[in-house]
C-alpha cells in the first residue's frame, strides 16, 4: 500500500467518522444514535485496518477484533437499555431523558 | 496585700455558685450573694487598712500580676492589680455600699420571679466592677468596663417580659456603647503610640513623649472622656439614665447611682496625666459637667416619677464631679463619688421600699403623707436628702461639694462662670429634693394604696404574700442597710472636713498619693466659711420655693386633664428634647434605611451571592442532560484542539 492510497483510505475512515458524529448529534431517535455510535466505531477500526495493512503488522487486526468485541458488547448492552425505555416511556427520544428521574420513568411505564 | 485577688474573686465566686446552684430555695440564693460580697468588703476593709499602715498613707503603689493575659508583641497586658489610694477608695465604696444592698435586695426582692438570676447578676456586677478598678492596665480595665456594662444591661432589663423594660435595656447599652468605642479607640492608641497598655506606665511616657496640647495628647484625652461620657451618663450621652430606671431599685441604686455611673469619674482621675496634658479636653471637661448639671437638675424638677427624680439627679451630681475633674481638683471630685455613692444608694434604696409599699406606684404626685405612715423610710431618705442638698447636719454631702464649689471660685478668670453654673446647681438641686420631699412625705395621702393594691407605673410581677411590703412590715434586712447607710451619711463627710470647721483634710491627703494634689490656694479660713455659707444659704432659699412648687403642681394635678401641663413644663420632663432631637437624627434614618429593604451594610454581602447564583446557573445550564449537546460541544472541542495541533 503505498502513500497516497493510505490517505485516501484514512481520509475515507474521517468520513465514516463524521458521518457517525454529524448523525449522533442530529438524529434524535436512540436506535439511531446507537447505529451512528456503531459506525464511528467501525471507522475508527477501519483507521486500525489501514494502519496494519500499511506497515504490515498483525496489530491492527487484533485491534480490530477488540473493538468489534466492545461493540458487540455495547449494542447488547445498549440495545437492551433503549429498548426497556422506549418501553416503559413510550418514547425512544434521547431529549426526554434528561431528567433522569426514576419516579417519572416508572411512573410513565405504568 | 497579695490576698487582694480576693477582693473580686469572691463575688466572682458567688456569681458562679448562683448561675450553676439553680436549686437553691427561698432566699438562699439572696444570702449566698450578700455573704460573697460582705466577705469581699471585709478583704476589702483588710486590704485598705494594710494599705493605710504600711509607710506614709497612701503614697505607694502595690502591683500584684496574677497571670499573663495576652502577649501583643511589646505591650502585653497582664491579670494585674494594683493597689493605690485610689483604687483602695473605690474597693471601699464598691463593696460596702454593694454588701449593704445586697443585704437589703434579700427581702426587698423577696417573691420576685428570677430572684436567683438578681442576685448572680448583682454579684457579677460587683466582680466586673471590682476589676474595673483595680485594674493595672488599661486593656484590664476594659474588660471591666464592657463587664458592668453587661450586668448594667441584664439588670434594667430585669422584669423582662415588659418590652418597655427591654428597650430601655438596650438603649443604655447602644448609648454607652458609643462611648465605649471611643475609649477603646483611646486605649488602642496609647498602645500603638506609647507601646504600653500599663495605667501607670503609659502615663510615664506620656508624660515624657507628648507636649502638653499637642494634638495626639488631646486625640487620647478627648477619646477616654467620650468613654467617661457614655458610662457616667454626661451630656451628649445622657439620654440612657432615666430610662434605666426600669430595673430594681436596688439596681438602680447599686449600679445607677453609686458604682458604675461614676466610673466614668474614676476614669478620668486615673488617667489625669492624659487629661492633664490636654487642657482643652479639661475645659471641654469643665464645661459638659456643669451643662449636665444644669440640664440635668431642671430636668428633675418636672418629673413625676420618683425614680426618674432620682436618676436627673445622679447625673446632676456626677456633673459635679466632672466640674472638679475638669479644673484639675481630682480628690475632690472622688471625695464627692464617694460621698455621692452613700446619700444617693440611701435615697434609691428608701425609694425602693416606699415604691414596693405602695403596691409598684411610681408617681409622686400618687402619694403623699408618708411621713407619719413610714417614718423609718422618711427618716432615712431625709438624711440622703440632707445629703443631696448638703444640708448640715449630714456631713456627707456637705463636705464634698462645698470643697468642688469653693475650689471653682479659687480657679477664677473665665472658670468663674462655671462657678455660677455650680451654685445655680445647688439652688436647682435644692428645688428638685425639696418638691419630691413635700410630694411625698407631706400633707395626705393622694390615692395610691398600702400594700400594692392600686396598679403603678410599672406593672411587673408583685411578690404576693410575704411580709416585705407594706409600710409597717418592713424587716430586719431593709432596716438595717438604710439605717447603716444613714449613719454613714451622718459621718461620712468627717472624712475631710473643712479645717475652719475644725476638720482635717485626711482624704484629700491619703488620695494624694495617688492623684496630684491639686493646688492648694486656699484662703483664710474666713473666706473658705464665706464660700461654704453661699450654697446653703442658696439651699434653704430653695426650700420655700419647692413648697410652692409642689402645692401649685398639686392645684395644677386637680385640675381637669388637658389644661394640666404646659408645652415648657413637658419639654423639661423630657429632659430637653435630647431623646427626641437624638430620634430625628440617629435613629430614624437608620430605621428608614433599614425599612426600605436597602441595607446598605447587607450591600456587599448581598452582592456576593447575587454573583454565585448568577454563575451557578451559567454554569448549570451546560449541565442539561442532553446527550446531543453533550456530543456536540465535545465535537467541537476536539475540533479546535486537533485544528491547534496540526495547522
Amino acid at each position: 500500500m503505498n502513500a497516497q492510497s493510505l490517505e485516501l483510505a484514512l481520509g475515507l475512515a474521517a468520513v465514516l467518522f463524521v458521518i457517525g458524529l454529524a448523525g449522533m448529534i442530529a438524529r434524535r431517535s436512540l436506535v439511531f444514535m446507537l447505529l451512528c455510535a456503531e459506525i464511528m466505531l467501525n471507522a475508527a477500526g477501519f483507521a486500525f485496518i489501514i494502519a496494519g495493512a500499511r506497515w504490515g503488522r498483525p496489530e491492527g487486526q487484533a485491534m480490530f477484533i477488540f473493538l468489534l468485541v466492545t461493540a458487540a458488547a455495547e449494542v447488547a448492552v445498549g440495545l437492551a437499555l433503549i429498548l426497556r425505555l422506549s418501553a416503559s416511556l413510550s418514547a425512544s427520544l434521547s431529549g426526554k431523558l434528561k431528567d433522569l428521574d426514576a419516579d417519572e420513568i416508572r411512573s410513565g411505564g405504568a | 496585700m497579695e490576698l487582694i485577688w480576693l477582693v473580686p474573686a469572691l463575688p466572682l465566686a458567688g456569681f458562679v455558685l448562683l448561675a450553676f446552684g439553680r436549686s437553691m430555695r427561698g432566699r438562699t440564693a439572696g444570702i449566698v450573694g450578700s455573704l460573697t460580697v460582705g466577705l469581699s468588703a471585709v478583704s476589702a476593709c483588710i486590704v485598705a487598712w494594710l494599705f493605710a499602715s504600711t509607710g506614709p498613707p497612701g503614697t505607694a503603689v502595690y502591683a500584684t500580676s496574677l497571670w499573663p493575659w495576652l502577649e501583643l508583641g511589646s505591650a502585653s497586658p497582664a491579670i494585674a492589680f494594683s493597689v493605690d489610694a485610689l483604687s483602695v477608695t473605690m474597693i471601699l465604696v464598691v463593696t460596702i455600699v454593694g454588701f449593704l444592698i445586697h443585704l437589703f435586695s434579700i427581702e426587698h426582692m423577696a417573691g420576685e420571679e428570677g430572684y436567683h438570676r438578681f442576685f448572680a447578676y448583682m454579684n457579677l456586677f460587683v466582680a466586673f466592677m471590682l476589676i474595673l478598678v483595680l485594674a493595672d492596665n488599661f486593656l484590664l480595665l476594659y474588660l471591666g468596663w464592657e463587664g458592668v456594662g453587661l450586668c448594667s444591661f441584664l439588670l434594667i432589663g430585669f422584669w423582662y417580659r415588659d418590652r418597655a423594660n427591654g428597650d430601655a435595656a438596650r438603649k443604655a447599652f447602644i448609648v454607652t456603647r458609643i462611648g465605649d468605642v471611643a475609649l477603646l479607640l483611646g486605649i488602642l492608641m496609647l498602645a500603638a503610640d506609647l507601646g504600653s497598655l500599663g495605667i501607670g506606665e503609659a502615663s510615664r511616657r506620656a508624660a515624657a513623649a507628648w507636649a502638653p496640647g499637642s494634638g495626639m495628647a488631646v486625640l487620647a484625652a478627648a477619646l477616654i472622656l467620650g468613654g467617661a461620657l457614655g458610662k457616667s451618663a454626661q451630656l451628649p450621652l445622657h439620654t440612657w439614665l432615666p430610662d434605666a430606671m426600669a430595673g430594681p431599685s436596688p439596681v438602680s441604686a447599686l449600679i445607677h447611682a453609686a458604682t458604675m455611673v461614676t466610673a466614668g469619674v474614676y476614669l478620668v482621675a486615673r488617667s489625669n496625666v492624659f487629661f492633664s496634658l490636654a487642657p482643652q479636653v479639661m475645659t471641654a471637661v469643665a464645661i459638659l459637667g456643669a451643662a449636665t448639671l444644669l440640664v440635668a437638675g431642671a430636668s428633675a424638677i418636672a418629673q413625676r416619677d420618683f425614680k426618674r427624680i432620682l436618676a436627673y439627679s445622679t447625673m446632676s451630681q456626677i456633673g459635679y464631679m466632672f466640674l472638679a475633674l475638669g479644673v484639675a481638683a481630682w480628690t475632690g471630685a472622688v471625695f464627692h463619688l464617694a460621698t455621692h455613692a452613700l446619700f444617693k444608694s440611701l435615697l434609691f434604696l428608701a425609694a425602693g421600699a416606699i415604691i414596693n409599699a405602695l403596691g409598684h406606684e411610681r408617681d409622686v404626685f400618687a402619694m403623699g403623707g408618708l411621713a407619719k405612715k413610714m417614718p423609718l423610710l422618711f427618716w432615712t431618705f431625709l438624711a440622703g436628702a440632707f445629703g443631696l442638698t448638703a444640708l448640715p447636719p449630714v456631713t456627707a454631702g456637705l463636705a464634698s461639694k462645698d470643697a468642688i464649689i469653693a475650689r471653682l471660685w479659687y480657679v477664677g478668670g473665665d472658670a468663674r462662670i462655671l462657678w455660677w453654673a455650680a451654685m445655680a446647681g445647688v439652688l436647682l438641686t435644692s428645688l428638685y429634693t425639696f418638691r419630691m420631699l413635700f410630694l411625698v412625705f407631706a400633707g395626705e395621702s393622694r390615692g395610691a394604696a398600702e400594700n400594692g393594691g392600686s396598679v403603678g407605673l410599672h406593672a411587673g410581677p408583685h411578690g404576693a404574700g410575704h411580709d416585705g411590703h407594706g409600710g409597717s412590715g418592713i424587716g430586719a434586712a431593709t432596716a438595717i442597710p438604710l439605717i447603716v447607710l444613714s449613719l454613714l451619711c451622718l459621718v461620712g463627710g468627717l472624712l475631710d472636713f473643712p479645717r475652719f470647721l475644725g476638720g482635717s483634710p485626711f482624704f484629700g491627703s491619703f488620695l494624694g498619693g495617688a492623684l496630684p494634689r491639686s493646688a492648694d490656694e486656699g484662703g483664710s479660713g474666713l473666706q473658705e466659711a464665706l464660700l461654704s455659707l453661699g450654697p446653703l444659704l442658696l439651699t434653704l432659699a430653695g426650700i420655700p420655693i419647692a413648697w410652692l412648687m409642689a402645692r401649685r403642681a398639686l392645684e395644677r394635678e386637680a385640675e381637669p386633664v388637658g389644661k394640666r401641663s404646659s408645652r415648657l413644663a413637658a419639654f423639661v420632663r423630657g429632659g430637653f428634647g435630647f431623646d427626641r432631637l437624638y430620634a430625628f437624627l440617629f435613629v430614624g434614618p437608620i430605621l428608614r434605611l433599614a425599612g426600605r429593604g436597602v441595607d446598605a451594610v447587607n450591600l456587599a454581602s448581598e452582592g456576593l451571592r447575587g454573583f454565585a447564583m448568577r454563575a451557578s446557573r451559567l454554569i448549570r445550564s451546560s449541565q442539561d442532560g442532553r446527550p446531543r449537546r453533550y456530543l456536540a460541544v465535545l465535537a467541537v472541542g476536539a475540533a479546535i484542539l486537533l485544528a491547534a495541533v496540526f495547522l
